[in-house]
């Protein structure tokens, strides 16, 4: 197990090069540094001084991967390569463009991300399986067919209009809540309750959907038949044999999700003004600050990565059929 | 007048193509004719594509581009340098040219005869302006609004069934019900369609049946006009990455052994990037790209156009994955299959082997991976949009038109209308898109729990 796992890590550090090589190529080989000075200086101002000066402020002004001019070890290192790229492998982001720490910010940022993502995450999942258990347990009748009906009416909803909507309807016919913001200790709970209720209402018509067809793929099988035939009650089917067997497709497509948590949702966060991870992106997207989107996409393939070990190791929890090898 | 053939139109149309020489080659293979014909008799089914075919052919009309030619100035007709205007129109615009052209000062709400915010009148005090072209015909006296509207409505019920019946006539005549084919379900959808459709274009003609937004455009030409973005993004991004997936794919799962590798470490790399950053950053640099070089670009839709493209191939890069991966697996299952190895023994090569005997049995995965990832898609954009790494500010999309409105929820009283237009034309795409692709899907994949 252990030996298993340190291969999977192993194996990570090839991947994360090519996540880092992509990143590289799409940030400095596809536009060169002077296209982003140019770009981030607006036409007016730029003269080949100013955008000089802006590479230097930021690193820029060195030959991307092979320093010719530099002594010894220096060659490889006095690269914008080992300088913005390489570095990552150690945390160290560099600065963002308004000169604060990225490392620094993104590890304050973490806790208002998970604030959110973890309440919807768990309430997701359990809606969605109860519902989909229910649908099941209810299959082949009118509530059954009105609940697939639902499902895919609300799969087809833009999740905009969800966000949207319940900000209206909430906080501004309502007034239950604070249409946006964010505070720590207690009165978290105050701005977090509607973006959580949104995000699983948003999510739950695809989730249950899908999980209603696990359910019913598991519930033709031979040894459901048998379970029944000895007399079992239909609660104790459902939930002693086809939950506990479908939970395997289940968990390999949520405990992936889990790791990922950490980076927040886009949407939600920069609707309801939480500085978390997600936001975060959004204003570095909006402020076109390269080196923040370069940080956050290398933090979450590294997330995900993570997840899909954790998925493996699931598996072995779950199924005892499953050995790791 | 000079034809304009932007690239996302020759994309569109080659799909089309695509579909109808697929169609065509279909109805001569008996598994997939079957297939088809379950599709085919299913109502809902039916329905939805009914639907579809209605945002297709909107879609397909915005599509045909022209550039008008400019007056000639001052020269003899025939003589001196033919000029062509900058702007770059389609069918559908030269249709609904008067809703394009009568644009009011700002806000004014669905059917309104006047501006939706008081403004300070020569002399008369604070009022509400009148509407330079919402309900102009009644002149200044308004007293026949609600009469004339209910007229125009009934006028309209009686365009739609005066056009629904040639159909009815048609389908009665060429017994299409009887092939088992759900004709009931295609001309009550029809039906409900054009009784819609009918009154509002009889309300079209005198008002703005959505109102208008903030820069007083007609909020129904703009829905309109996004269907086209909606459709384009939802299809061409499946189109896009086909050709490598399905390449990658058989690949990876018919030669094996390092190429497998090579191709497994590739689409893991590509999947580990959050597919929003990865979206991002691409977008963020094409836009540099685009920046730096307007010389590539003859007008500004050429360069929304060139725009539009990248983001169907970025998240056509984001998206292939997981259709290599389920190509690869399903090889993986053919190759050991009797008929393979047959043909293994014959002597036949490994290209003509992958191309004769492994894609035509994969292509039904292709289908359902097309129509699957379509509403998802059309959804994306909206997000995107919103997220400012969506299609240029300059092409009309529901995301541009929900990134618009959405500030101005907060005004009291509020703006609902290009929201709720916006929402409602997208949940009816994506509805139908989604309850076409389960028939797909479940007419198409042998393993498909009923």
């Amino acid at each position: 197990m252990l030996a298993y796992i340190v291969r999977r890590l192993l194996y990570a550090i090839p991947i994360l090069i090519g996540v880092n090589l992509i990143t590289f190529a799409l940030f400095f080989v596809v536009n060169s540094p002077d296209d982003m000075a140019r770009m981030q200086l607006g036409v007016k101002r730029v003269t080949p001084e100013a955008i000089d000066k802006w590479k230097m402020e930021r690193g820029y002004d060195k030959p991307l991967l092979w320093n010719a001019k530099a002594a010894g070890i220096d060659q490889a290192t006095e690269t914008i390569f080992f300088r913005k790229s390489a570095r990552m492998f150690a945390f160290d982001f560099g600065r963002a463009d308004d000169g604060r720490d990225i490392a620094r910010e993104i590890r304050g940022r973490m806790a208002p991300s998970l604030a959110v993502a973890l309440p919807v995450f768990a309430l997701g999942l359990f809606a969605a399986v109860s519902f989909a258990l229910l649908l099941v347990y209810f299959r082949a009748s009118y509530l059954d067919f009105a609940g697939v009906v639902l499902c895919v009416a609300m799969m087809s909803v833009s999740g905009l209009f969800y966000i949207i909507g319940g900000q209206w309807l909430v906080s501004k016919i309502w007034h239950l809540v604070p249409i946006s913001g964010y505070a720590g200790g207690l009165d978290t709970a105050k701005f977090i309750v509607l973006p959580v209720i949104i995000s699983v209402v948003g999510g739950i018509g695809s989730s249950t959907r899908w999980y209603r067809t696990l359910f019913l793929e598991e519930i033709s099988k031979d040894y459901v038949r048998t379970a029944r035939a000895k007399g079992l009650s239909e609660r104790a089917v459902l939930f002693g044999h086809v939950l506990r067997n479908a939970l395997i497709p289940i968990l390999t497509g949520v405990v992936v999700l889990i790791p990922l948590l950490f980076m927040g949702s886009l949407l939600i966060e920069s609707f309801f003004g939480i500085p978390g991870l997600g936001s975060y992106t959004i204003d570095a997207i909006n402020a076109q600050d390269f080196a923040v989107v370069r940080a956050m996409v290398f933090i979450g393939s590294l997330l995900y990565i993570v997840g899909l070990l954790l998925t493996d190791i699931s598996y072995t929890l779950v199924d005892p059929r499953v050995r790791l090898q | 007048m000079k034809p304009v053939l932007l690239w996302s139109d020759a994309l569109l149309f080659l799909l089309l193509a695509l579909v109808f020489a697929g169609g065509w080659w279909s109805r001569r293979q008996a598994h997939l004719r079957d297939a088809w014909q379950k599709v085919g008799a299913g109502g809902t089914a039916m329905a939805a594509a009914t639907v579809l075919a209605a945002f297709l052919v909107v879609g397909v009309l915005d599509s045909v581009h022209y550039r008008e030619r400019l007056p000639d100035a001052g020269n003899e007709p025939g003589k001196g340098p033919v000029a062509y205007s900058n702007e770059v129109l389609s069918a559908l615009d030269a249709l609904l040219l008067p809703l394009k052209t009568r644009t009011e000062k700002t806000y004014s709400a669905p059917l309104a005869t006047h501006l939706f915010a008081k403004e300070s009148l020569d002399g008369e005090g604070r009022d509400f302006p009148r509407l330079k072209h919402g309900g102009a015909h009644l002149g200044a006296a308004l007293d026949g609004h609600d009469g004339d509207v209910a007229a125009r409505v009934v006028i309209g019920f009686g365009i739609g069934v005066a056009l629904w019946l040639p159909l009815w006539l048609f389908a009665r005549w060429r017994k299409f019900g009887g092939s088992g084919t759900a004709i009931r379900a295609v001309l009550g959808t029809a039906l409900v369609l054009l009784l819609i459709a009918g009154p509002v274009a009889s309300l079209a003609a005198g008002y703005h049946v959505l109102g208008t937004d903030k820069v007083g455009q007609d909020v129904l030409y703009l829905t309109l006009k996004s269907i086209r973005t909606g459709l384009l993004i939802g299809t061409l991004t499946t189109l896009i990455m086909l050709p490598a997936a399905v390449l990658l794919g058989i690949l990876a799962g018919y030669v094996g052994g390092w190429v497998d590798d090579l191709i497994q470490y590739l689409y893991t790399v590509l999947n580990s990037i959050p597919g929003v950053l990865l979206i991002a950053a691409a977008v963020l640099m094409m836009q540099v790209i685009i920046d730096t070089h307007p010389d590539w670009f003859a007008t500004a839709a050429a360069r929304a156009d060139a725009r539009l493209l990248a983001l169907c191939l970025i998240l056509g890069v984001t998206s292939w994955t997981g259709l290599a991966r389920l190509l690869r697996g399903e090889t993986l299952k053919l190759r050991e299959m009797d008929y393979v190895q047959a043909a293994r023994a014959f002597g036949v090569g490994r290209l003509a082997i992958m191309l004769r005997h492994i894609l035509p049995n994969l292509m039904h995965i292709v289908l359902i991976a097309l129509v699957m990832d379509f509403s998802g898609l059309v959804l994306a954009e909206a997000v995107l949009s919103y997220v400012g790494i969506g299609v240029d500010p300059n092409t009309i999309s529901f995301g541009a038109m929900i990134n618009a409105a959405r500030m101005e929820l907060a005004r009291e009283p509020m703006v609902w209308w290009s929201l709720a237009a916006a929402f409602a034309f997208m949940f009816a795409l994506v509805l139908a898109a989604n309850l076409f692709a389960d028939a797909v899907r479940d007419a198409f994949d042998p393993r498909a729990v009923k």
